[in-house]
């Protein structure tokens, strides 16, 4: 008799067995399923990771990485130097802007649409959405090329308020198993021992399913009573690492420091999630769609992100976590240099930046330019493709590599781009 | 429009309110002021500078200065100084005359945004607010810092002296409206005006504020407007709403709403008749809102050819200056149009 998995249920909470659940796809050992398992062993010894800031909404480039001062578009704030003598960013950074020398800046990102939906795919799945087409996002083909074999540990984890598990579908053909689990800075639900299981019964119970295990393995082993066993492993290892996930372990000085509000809670989780070798991790910060006055409200977001992220960029820096880190801060899209009456900016895919920095991205750099009023690029155009390849070069993966995906090799990265190489280390 | 020397005031009619002056700004507008004798109207706009024009004739003379947008400007009564106040910290005093005007004062006001500034009665305070938090008051004559108030809990958006002299009313974004004793800088008392401030769970944002402020001249009421119904902030989805409160009671006798109306009400004045002029802007459109404080709905509403985004009153009390986003100033008059001129039969 199969055993019925719990991905089979229409219940979305990462619970327990719903997590185990992930591993019925059949692909199990991140790096094995590479094509190339001489790089997968190196990146075992080193491990990388990811941490993607995402700006949702839309983040404004001129309140932010490529300001304008003093121009029709320019709006009101100021820019201000940075760590890097002749970088300058917006006034509402004034930390990021003493990190500078640790980060780089792409200004002239050319995506050519203007849309939240096809924006989100194309930055975190490199690119464009297409019918009938589905590809991985950024976190699960990080959490499949990046994560440890033996881990027991989820390798995409998107960081919101109120996750309590939840599970997404954005693995595409890489299989549930690398799909996002949202959490919120509790452990996910359904990961502690029942109270009424001492544990010495749950021990108890665990000897006996294995030797149930082993006995039925060895008459009549399969691939998919490898991978009902491995989860159950898996599911162990969880349940002891389960307050990896409770934000509420950090000391209350580094809470007062990201800040007491959600996105300085999910900077700090951010943190303990990529101390503990979680090879990738997204936190959002909301909202930056302000078509309606933009300034009033960059000025709210962008302070709050400031304070947040430079805390936890120093702290990566400090704990010698940076350099196998890779940090991405992206939107969908950036946001017209026209002023609409509202004093609102509008969607605008045409020409606007990114933050990156850590892993492979050279410090203190920058890519591309904009005219003077921001309205067009003029130096050096990349899109979400050049973007996708260099995020992975950046943790030392060959983005030009395919995975094996039952056998069919497939490209992880749009072939017919390639990375940003004047950024890469 | 100009009416002979002499001749009877014409009488405030708000539903014969017409433009009779547009002029056109090579940016789009923020924040305007008239002279107290009149001369000139002081705008800002979305570069840097200031201009001045000129109301009789509509010439424009450009003041540069400040690093940043210019968010609030008010003149002294002896009509010799324009103060400006702006995103870059920045309050500067200028000359209201000359064909090029410098800087007579530059001081760094506040830590961030200075949002606004107002001029007491008698000339002698001037008072800012800003993003800092905090309301402060300086001396006229040489910028000195006279004194800082702090206890808004959020960035300050209006101020406005008491008609007496003896108090001065700072508005904020959470929707508080706290008045201040001048002399002292203690704080007297708080009008929760909080149905202007809004918090978007989904969105995350803090919007709305206490935008303008007025003192009806009989000293009866204390008006402040701003937005509700925001629905939508980063969509610009929300509609004007005007609280009126009873001066000595502080009990909001009313709430004012235009029925079809989506904006922000930007600024309020009163005209002498005690008709309460709220000047809207949004994704609705531009709006001139005229009011009575015994009926919550408008009796009269002008619209505008495009949102408004500020308003002044002409120290005749009969003209409404009010600046928009595509690059206009607009005088309207709050008159009846006077009657055109006989026309000459032609000789045969």
């Amino acid at each position: 008799m199969k055993c019925k998995y719990a991905c089979q249920s229409d219940e979305h909470t990462f619970a327990r067995r719903q997590f185990l659940g992930g591993m019925a796809g059949g692909i199990v050992g991140g790096l094995g399923a590479m094509t190339q398992p001489a790089v997968a062993a190196k990146l075992v010894k080193e491990q990388k990771r990811v941490l993607v800031v995402y700006m949702s909404g839309g983040l404004s480039q001129l309140e932010s990485w490529d300001p304008k001062p003093k121009t029709d578009t320019g709006g009101p704030f100021r820019a201000i130097p940075t760590a890097v003598p002749g970088i300058h960013i917006s006034e509402l950074l004034p930390s990021t802007a003493k990190l500078m020398n640790h980060l780089s800046l792409i200004r002239s990102i050319n995506t050519k649409n203007n849309d939240h939906g096809k924006g989100r795919y194309q930055m975190t799945h490199g690119r464009n959405k297409m019918p009938g087409a589905d590809f991985p996002h950024f976190g699960a083909v990080s959490a499949k090329a990046l994560s440890p074999a033996d881990s027991g540990l989820p390798g995409h984890i998107r960081v919101s308020n109120g996750g309590g598990g939840n599970r997404g579908n954005d693995a595409a053909y890489l299989g549930p198993k690398f799909a996002s689990v949202t959490v919120g800075g509790k452990p996910p639900k359904n990961s502690a021992r029942d109270k009424s299981l001492t544990p010495t019964a749950d021990q108890l119970r665990n000897s006996f399913r294995k030797k149930m295990n082993e006995g039925f393995s060895a008459k009549r082993r399969t691939a998919e009573t490898d991978a009902y066993t491995y989860s159950y492993e898996q599911a162990q290892q969880l349940m002891a690492k389960r307050d990896i996930f409770d934000v509420t372990k950090e000391p209350a000085k580094d809470l007062e420091r990201y800040g007491k509000y959600d996105f300085g809670r999910h900077c700090l989780l951010a943190r303990r999630l990529l101390e503990n070798g979680l090879p990738f991790v997204q936190v959002s910060h909301s909202n930056y769609d302000t078509h309606n006055e933009n300034f009033n409200f960059h000025l709210e977001q962008v302070g709050e992100f400031d304070r947040s992220f430079a805390a936890l960029i120093s702290d990566l820096n400090t704990r010698g976590l940076l350099e196998s880190t890779l940090v991405v801060v992206m939107s969908e899209f950036g946001r017209t240099p026209r002023i609409n009456k509202y004093y609102g900016r509008d969607h605008w895919g045409t020409a606007w930046s990114v933050c990156l920095g850590g892993g492979r991205i050279k410090p203190g750099a920058v890519i591309g330019k904009t005219n003077k009023n921001g309205t067009a690029v003029t130096d050096r155009q990349v899109d979400h493709g050049h973007l996708f390849h260099t995020y992975l070069a950046a943790v030392g993966l060959d983005s030009s590599a395919s995975f094996d995906i039952g056998g069919r090799p497939i490209p992880m990265a749009d072939p017919s781009m390639g990375p940003i190489e004047e950024l890469l280390s | 429009m100009t009416f002979t020397e002499g001749a009877p005031k014409p009488a405030i009619d708000a539903k014969q309110t017409h433009i009779t002056t547009t002029w056109k700004n090579t940016t789009p507008l923020i924040a305007c002021c008239f002279d107290p004798q009149g001369r000139y109207l002081f705008t800002s706009s979305e570069d840097t500078p200031v201009q001045r024009w000129e109301i009789a004739t509509g010439k424009k003379t450009v003041y540069t200065g400040h690093e940043s947008w210019v968010r609030d400007i008010a003149c002294l009564p002896d009509g010799k100084t324009v103060v400006t106040v702006g995103s870059d910290d920045t309050m500067i005093f200028w000359p209201t005359t000359g064909d090029a005007p410098k800087p007579i004062r530059t001081i760094t006001a506040h830590k961030g945004w200075v949002r606004t500034v107002s001029v007491s009665p008698d000339g002698k305070l001037i008072a800012t607010g800003g993003n800092d938090n905090l309301v402060k008051l300086w001396n006229a004559t040489d910028g000195k810092l006279v004194r800082e108030i702090p206890g808004h809990e959020s960035n300050v958006y209006s101020t406005l002296f008491h008609p007496t002299g003896k108090f001065l009313l700072s508005g904020d974004l959470n929707g508080q409206v706290k008045q201040w004793d001048v002399a002292s800088g203690k704080l007297i008392r708080t009008f929760d005006a909080k149905e202007l401030h809004t918090y978007n769970g989904s969105q995350q944002v803090h919007y709305g504020g206490v935008r303008g402020l007025a003192i009806s001249p009989d000293g009866k009421y204390l008006a402040c407007c701003g937005l509700h119904k925001a629905t939508n902030p980063l969509g610009a989805v929300n509609e004007p709403l005007v609280l009126l409160y009873e001066w000595e009671s502080q009990k909001k006798v009313r709430s004012h709403v235009a029925a079809g109306v989506r904006g922000i009400g930007w600024e309020l004045t009163y005209l002498t008749d005690g008709t309460l002029v709220c000047a809207s802007g949004g994704s609705g459109g531009g709006f001139l809102l005229f009011f009575k404080p015994d009926n919550g709905k408008e009796f009269h509403k002008f619209k505008l050819p495009d949102t408004a985004r500020a308003m002044a009153k002409h120290p005749d009390s009969l003209q409404l200056a009010t600046i928009h986003a595509d690059r206009n100033v607009r005088i309207s008059r709050v008159t009846a149009k006077p009657p055109a001129p006989k026309a000459v039969p032609k000789k045969t």
